[in-house]
């Protein structure tokens, strides 16, 4: 039974019992209990796309995501989720793609002008904390609406190691060793929680992202999907690239092998 | 001998303009010889201190070692209230800096950004600074950033009117690997020797040396300085 429909003095209709419509209509305004709705809406559209990880480990950082292809007539790797923004420095994003893109235009620049003002690279925790400082600027007025996608930012500096960030559309950002957004996030989160990572060099880890992300692919509601695979380490020489071809396809392979060791353990135990 | 006597000058000559006498319109001037030496660990800084209004010393112990941050010194030659200005400039952005990163700053970062503003004014500063300091990343860093507004990284550096008469003294008595008690040495030499040519060089020799636990600041006084001539 649907609840009864209002009509406003202004032609908007909602339904009655939905109380908070009144308060979710501008970022600008907040609800009696403390909510800005419309940057929970945000978080809403990044959990409908499909997940990105990235993971932190001894001499890098990883990132995987699961690429939905909707349709068979798509060129093979357009639609990339994973940017560069400098040359250390590589973005996984989840969300709105459009929204993502414009903001790997805004973190490029930021680090560009860093190194054009100060001499050197940015340092990531700087970069992630002016970028989530633009992305929070959204939540503030009325005029606007908040970015529609989550990213998480990793590099790798001779100085700082491997770092690991990522940010919401609410505008903060946290440091990780291992993270996941998009409608798979929880299980992928509870896959990465089983990994050592601080343990693990980059040849291992490109293995176990490419397992995680099968693992949670879902084969019934989504059907094919690319994998996007990227790295920046030592391995790389501090340089954020997509995986070669080789290393692509040696982990593809195993995160298919594991899949099928696990379907078979599961028969046995029947 | 090239000793000149004007019989005469009158140092209340006035030129043109009747309100002034000359010296008075002349610019200030760190006429200068500065320094800096990297050694494994830090750095050592030194200057002389005397500043000129054309031939009048107007202050004969400056103090031409300016503090950046809390590892990093400049060394000014050049116009005092350019260099002046710059400095306080650059102190200004890279305090902003290390707040917002959190962490001490780099000398990299501090010479990078006198050499922005030296570059892009160019034309209306007369300024030639190196910058020296010690961080975490690099260790002992000298980068010397002359007029014009180049950049460039030396193991050792000299500057200022007076450098022109110690190059043959860097270049050949200058050996990496020293220790911080052989490069304050060195540098005291090589500032007594320029004080000692140079006009507008003069007044005492301040030195600072900058490693991780700090600075420690020097000055030998005139009578102290090394004597190379025995007349």
């Amino acid at each position: 039974m649907l609840p009864p429909l209002c009509f406003t003095a202004d032609f908007r209709v909602y339904h009655m019992l939905s109380s908070k419509l009144k308060y979710d209509l501008s970022a600008s305004t907040f609800s009696p209990d403390g909510r800005v709705f419309q940057v929970e809406y945000a978080m809403k559209a990044v959990e409908n796309s499909s997940t990105a990880i990235g993971i932190r480990c001894k001499d890098g950082v990883v990132f995987g995501v699961e690429k939905l292809v909707l349709s068979k007539l798509y060129e093979q790797g357009s639609n990339k989720r994973i940017f560069n923004v400098d040359r250390h420095v590589g973005m996984a994003v989840a969300g709105l793609l459009a929204d993502a893109r414009s903001l790997s235009e805004v973190a490029r620049e930021e680090a560009s002008n860093f190194r054009s003002n100060y001499g050197h690279n940015i340092p990531l925790k700087h970069l992630s904390e002016r970028v989530a400082m633009y992305v929070h600027a959204y939540t503030l007025y009325s005029a606007v609406r908040p970015f529609g996608c989550s990213f998480i930012l990793g590099s790798y500096d001779q100085d700082d190691g491997p770092q690991l960030y990522m940010v919401d559309p609410s505008g903060i950002s946290y440091g990780y060793w291992g993270c996941a957004i998009g409608k798979a996030k929880q299980a992928a989160k509870t896959e990465i929680e089983k990994l050592q990572m601080k343990d693990m060099t980059c040849r291992e880890l490109v293995k176990e992202v490419a397992k995680i992300i099968y693992i949670v692919h879902d084969e019934v509601k989504d059907k094919a999907f690319e994998l996007e695979l990227s790295w920046v380490g030592e391995v790389t020489n501090g340089k954020h690239e997509l995986v070669p071809k080789d290393v692509r396809e040696e982990a593809e392979k195993y995160a298919k092998d594991s899949l099928e060791e696990e379907d078979d353990s599961d028969e046995e135990n029947m | 001998m090239a000793a000149c006597m004007s019989a005469n000058r009158s140092e209340n000559a006035f030129s043109a303009n009747d309100l002034v006498p000359e010296w008075a319109q002349e610019e200030v001037s760190t006429g200068t010889t500065i320094m800096a030496v990297e050694f494994d660990g830090g750095v050592v800084i030194g200057a002389d201190s005397r500043t000129t209004t054309g031939a009048y010393i107007a202050n004969r112990v400056t103090d031409k070692l300016t503090p950046i941050h809390d590892h990093i010194f400049c060394c000014r030659s050049g116009s005092a209230a350019d260099t002046q200005a710059v400095a306080d400039a650059v102190t200004y952005q890279l305090g902003f800096h290390s707040i917002e990163l959190d962490e001490p700053p780099l000398v990299q970062t501090a010479a990078n950004l006198f050499k922005q503003m030296c570059y892009r004014y160019r034309e209306e500063l007369m300024a030639g600074i190196i910058v020296a300091g010690w961080d975490k990343r690099k260790g002992g860093q000298v980068y010397t950033v002359p007029m014009g507004g180049m950049i460039v990284r030396q193991p050792v550096s000299v500057g200022g009117s007076g450098s022109s008469y110690i190059y043959g003294f860097m270049d050949s008595n200058y050996k990496p690997g020293m220790t911080k008690e052989e490069c304050l040495h060195f540098c005291t030499q090589a500032l007594t020797l320029a004080m000692e040519r140079d006009g507008s060089s003069g007044g005492v020799a301040r030195l600072a040396a900058i490693t991780e636990d700090g600075v420690e600041r020097r000055v030998v006084l005139g009578n102290q300085l090394p004597k190379f001539s025995n007349v």
